[in-house]
Formats: C-alpha cells, structure tokens, sequence
C-alpha cells in the first residue's frame, strides 16, 4: 500500500475528493452569493433554503412522477430560479432603498418560512436519492477508487462555474449587468430595462443554488436542514475571497474544500472549524479578502 | 423671562425623558406584580431574553452593526456559568460574574476580528465567528455534548439566600436583569453613547472629527457580548442548564427578531419584543416546527410594513421617545 506522510492513500486521496466535492458546492453556492449581490445589494440567506428545494425538488419528481436526474439537473434549476423571481417581484424589490441589513433579515426570515414548511412536511430525518444509473460505480486509479458520480459533480461545477465566468465577464449581456452593478441609472438612461435585469439575476443565482441542490441529491441525504448550516460556511468562503470577483469565489471555494479534506486527514477535530479559522486569519491580516476590493 | 431661562430644546428634551421615565415605572411595576399572576420560570425566561435583547440592540440600534452571531456570548457565558456553579461549586454570584467576563473576553476576540469589516460582511463574520464556537462547544468535553451541562445547583446567593426558590431567583434576576437595562441606558447617553450614533450617522465624518471609531465600535461590541453573557448566564442558573439551544445560530436569529419586533434602537422595545416572542414561543411550542414558519413571517412582515417595532410605532404616534 502506497502511504504518504504516513497517511495511506486511498484515505488521503479519499478525503481530498471529498474536499473537492464540498469545494463544487462552496463555489456553486458562493458564485451565486456573489452575482446576487453584485447586482441587488443584497446577501440572500435564503441561498441554503433554495439549495435544499432544489434538492428536494429533485427528489419529489423522480419519487412521484418519475422523472429522472438528467430531466431534473434542467428542469429544477429553471423552476426553483422561477420561485426566485417571485420572491424578488414579492419583497425584494420593495426593500431595495433600504439599509442592505433589511435584505440580509427579510431573506433570513424567508429561509426560516421554508425550511420550516418543509420540516413540517417531510420531517426532519433524511431521504436517500440513488445515483443515476449512467453513473453509477467507479474506477480503481491505483492509489484511490474514484465513484463514477463524484467525478461528474466536480467536472461538471467546474464548467458551470467557467460558463458563468464567461457569461458575466466576456459576453454583452454581462457587459450590461456589470455596468448596471456600477451604474444602474446610467445604464438605465441608455434604454435598458435594469429592474428586469435585476429580477432575471435573482432568479439565474437562485438556479444556480437549485442545481447544486440537485447534484447534491444522491451525495448528502436530502433533509430540510441541509442547506442551513451549509450556507453559514458558505458566508465564511465568501468573506474570504471577497464578493469583488467571480473567479475568486470560484477559486476560494474549490480551495477551501480542498483544505477542509486535508484537514480530516491530519487533524479531524478541526475539520468543521477549519473554514472560520481561516476566515479569522484572513480577516487579521488583509480584512478585504483575498480577491476583494475593500468595502 | 422665563422663556429664556427654560428654551424649548431643553424643554423637549425634559419631556423626553419624562416619558422614559413614565414607562420605566410602570416596566418595573408590572415586572414586581407579575410573579403573582404568571408562573415565575417564564418570567425569568422573558427577563433573560429582554437583557440579550437589550445589549443586542446596543449595537444595532445605537452603533448600526447587525451581529448575527450574538449566541455566541450568550451560550458560551452560559456553558462557563452552568460550569463553575457545577464542577467548580462557585455561589451563584460568583459563577454569574464568571459567566460575564467570559462573554467580555469573547467580545473582545469576536469584536476585534469582525470589525475589520463593515455593514453586511460584518454580520456574516459574526455569523460565521458563532457557527464556529457551536461546534467547538459539540465537541468541547466540559459541555456534555448533545446533553448539555445539566442539574446545575442554584446554590445560595451571598450564601444567605436561597434561589432555589422561586421568588428569590425571581428578585435575584429581576435586580440583575433591571440593573443591566439602566447601564445601557446609561450608555447611550453618555458622550461616549453620542460618539456611538455619531458613527451610525456617519462613519468617514467621525474618523474626520478626529474619533478612532474601531476602538469605539470595538469597545461597544464588548459592552454588549458582556450584557448578553450576564443574560446568559443567568438564563443558564434559572434553567439549571446550559445547552447547544443557546449557541446554535437559531438564538442568534431570535435576539434579531426580539429586538426588530420591539423596535431597532428603542430603549423598552427589546424587553417588549422579548416578553412578546418568548411568549408566543412557550404558547406554540404544541405546535413544532410551525413556530420556524411564523418566526419567518414576522420577520418578514416587520422588515416589509413595521420597520419601526411595536414600541417604536407607539412612540412615533405619541410623538415622545420611549
């Protein structure tokens, strides 16, 4: 057996895949955080809550209607990114005068509304999503088993979070929303529906939110309390690389889950704190984030 | 003449605080003549909460900083108190005052990384800061885990008086909890309290006056992680426990609620928001999860129509400050 640092290396490489697993959906989740606020000015707590709908989503229509995992990686993303507009049209619009604090409270409270309806429904324990069959099993590379399924949720973060790389960063259409995030009246001004754009936004991070829920399906169980804590540390990737750019959230999160694999390996205890730790470190030493401007 | 003598800015600000004191009466009032009528552990519990909401509302309404992590010092004070009292077999004055300062001394960790940033980062950091020592206290051998730190002793107060029972504790913690609420009144009138709105007001012209507004912000982020540790650890004598409950981002949430239903920077609106929210939570509890589900709506509902509370409402149609 092939050991390294004295660690074998099926458990050392095993916990690095599962850091880059963690890390698709840091970087998934914190991209979307980060176009959502680019845009509205406003941090959407209800980014955990949307997560588990979308997973939860997945799960309901292959448990009644039998629709499969490849139907629902499109569909679902396009139907829980639709509840977000309505939120948007809802309540986000009326509050955007305000103090950023009220966004921040009124999608807490908005979280806290659907996970509980969720919980009340589907109780609190978890439900297992099986792995669709094209990809079920895995390959023996030698020094570790890659699940066949692992490796298509890291591949295929990897092109979502590239494809909204270039959408925001190369096309027109990004053009627009970035010089809407700088300028909004101005961009107005040359005849560009900005609320629209506004509302459209919402609702492509909350897609965003809603497809990894439905990657994350047949890795964690689906549960209504999965996205709570998960956005917490997703708050802590954020404030790491800072909301500035998108590649640094895209960065930070795949890096951040790497190092929270590495740490299972040499230090379980810390594994669960490791994140805010670093969190703190970076705050001391460069308080804008590693990518961001400062505030 | 005597126009000249009293000036209407002086009047008003006279009649202000005679409506302050007008209500502060009657809050001490009700409070002696409640464990009389209602079942004392809920009063305490409200009194508790009212004291977390309070030094919460130190920051967010005098200082404009959201703390999301506020469990933190509430919890955590609570663990050390329910500690000492238990392990250490501290009295019960001592076990508080231990509780307290471990809640200053966090205040002082937590404030001076999450000050380096502003406005909605510095609500995600203390969110994140709170996340972290939740699960330092799951793993924490002292902290029992999932079972918390149970059948912690009341003991006797001075060694004199005995707050195992009920009334006692009830005047131990009414006396706490009101000198607590004066100190922060004290606070936010105080000049120091003027350099605080100040800063809400506008940051880059305080730092232009000439003030350090991190040791500022700093110095009221300790202020109020102490408060909030005296309330948890009171909360931790009169349950006789301390718990995960307390730490996880869930208390965060409802001080937020507490203090934004009672109104953002009142003086009485954390203590009615808190009677008001413990009350309803006690009164739901039959129900499960659904009090989530109506958390989430008032929230809603406050930050969409009823930004100003319910004591600011009343205070803005009386046209007094309160």
């Amino acid at each position: 057996m092939v050991e390294i640092f004295g660690i074998p290396s099926y458990a050392l490489f095993g916990q690095l895949l599962i850091g880059l697993i963690n890390g698709s959906f840091y970087a998934l989740l914190s991209l979307g955080l980060a176009v959502i606020f680019g845009m509205l000015n406003i941090i959407n707590f209800t980014h955990g809550a949307q997560y588990m709908m979308g997973a939860f989503a997945a799960y309901l229509m292959l448990q009644y209607l039998g629709v499969d995992y490849w139907i629902a990686l499109v569909v679902v993303p396009i139907l829980i990114g639709a509840t977000g507009i309505l939120i948007e049209r809802l309540f986000l619009q009326h509050i955007r005068k305000l103090d950023h604090l009220y966004g921040l409270i009124l999608t807490f409270g908005l979280a806290l509304i659907i996970e509980g309806l969720f919980r009340n429904q589907f109780g609190s324990s978890g439900k297992p999503y099986q792995i669709p069959a094209l990809l079920q099993g895995g390959r023996n590379l030698g020094f570790m088993f890659l699940p066949n399924y692992r490796a298509w949720v890291i591949a295929f973060s990897l092109v979502v979070c590239f494809a909204t790389w270039f959408a925001i960063e190369r096309t027109r259409l990004g053009s627009y929303l970035r010089a809407a995030t700088e300028n909004p009246a101005l961009v107005r001004a040359f005849g560009i529906n900005v609320p629209r754009m506004v509302t459209l936004t919402y609702g492509f991070g909350v897609g965003l939110a809603a497809l990894a829920g439905v990657m994350a399906a047949p890795i964690y169980n689906v549960s209504p309390q999965m996205g709570s804590d998960l956005i917490i540390v997703v708050f802590a990737v954020v404030v790491i690389g800072g909301m500035g750019s998108i590649l640094g959230a895209i960065v930070t999160g795949f890096a951040l889950g790497v190092i929270e694999g590495l740490t299972k390996v040499f230090f379980p205890e810390a594994s669960s704190t490791v994140i805010f730790v670093i969190m703190a470190i970076v705050l001391l030493i460069r308080p804008a984030g590693l990518f961001g401007r400062t505030v | 003449m005597a126009a000249l003598a009293d000036p209407p800015l002086v009047e008003a600000r006279r009649d202000g605080e005679r409506s302050l004191w007008v209500a502060f009466v009657v809050m001490v009032a009700l409070l002696i003549a409640a464990p009389f009528v209602v079942y004392p552990v809920f009063l305490m519990q409200a009194l508790c909460f009212a004291l977390f909401a309070c030094a919460f509302n130190l920051l967010i309404g005098y200082v404009g900083l959201l703390s999301f992590g506020h469990a933190l010092f509430f919890g955590w004070a609570s663990y050390l108190c329910a500690h000492a009292a238990k392990v250490w077999g501290f009295p019960p004055e001592a076990a508080v005052l231990f509780g307290t300062l471990s809640g200053a001394v966090l205040g002082v960790v937590a404030g001076s990384i999450a000050i380096r940033r502003q406005g909605i980062y510095f609500a995600m950091i203390t969110l994140a800061l709170a996340q972290m020592m939740y699960f330092v206290a799951l793993r924490a051998p002292f902290t029992g885990g999932e079972d918390g730190i149970q059948d912690v002793p009341r003991g006797h107060l001075f060694g004199v008086f005995d707050l195992s029972h009920e009334k006692t504790m009830y005047v131990f913690v009414l006396v706490m909890v009101l000198a607590g609420f004066l100190f922060i009144y004290r606070i936010i009138n105080s000049p120091f309290g003027e350099v605080l709105k100040a800063i809400r007001e506008n940051e880059p012209r305080a730092i232009s006056l000439g003030y350090n507004t991190d040791r500022y912000k700093l110095c009221a982020f300790v202020l109020s992680a102490t408060l909030a540790g005296l309330a948890g650890a009171l909360k931790a004598l009169v349950f006789q426990l301390a718990s995960l409950t307390d730490v996880y981002w869930t208390m965060s949430g409802e001080v937020v609620l507490m203090t934004l239903v009672g109104g953002l920077g009142t003086v009485f609106g954390p203590v009615v928001g808190a009677f008001l929210i413990v009350a309803m939570e006690n009164y739901l509890a039959q129900f499960g999860q659904w009090v989530l589900v109506i958390q989430g709506v008032i929230f809603v509902a406050c930050v969409l129509v009823f930004r100003r509370g319910i004591v600011g409402e009343l205070a803005h149609a009386l046209g007094v400050k309160l």
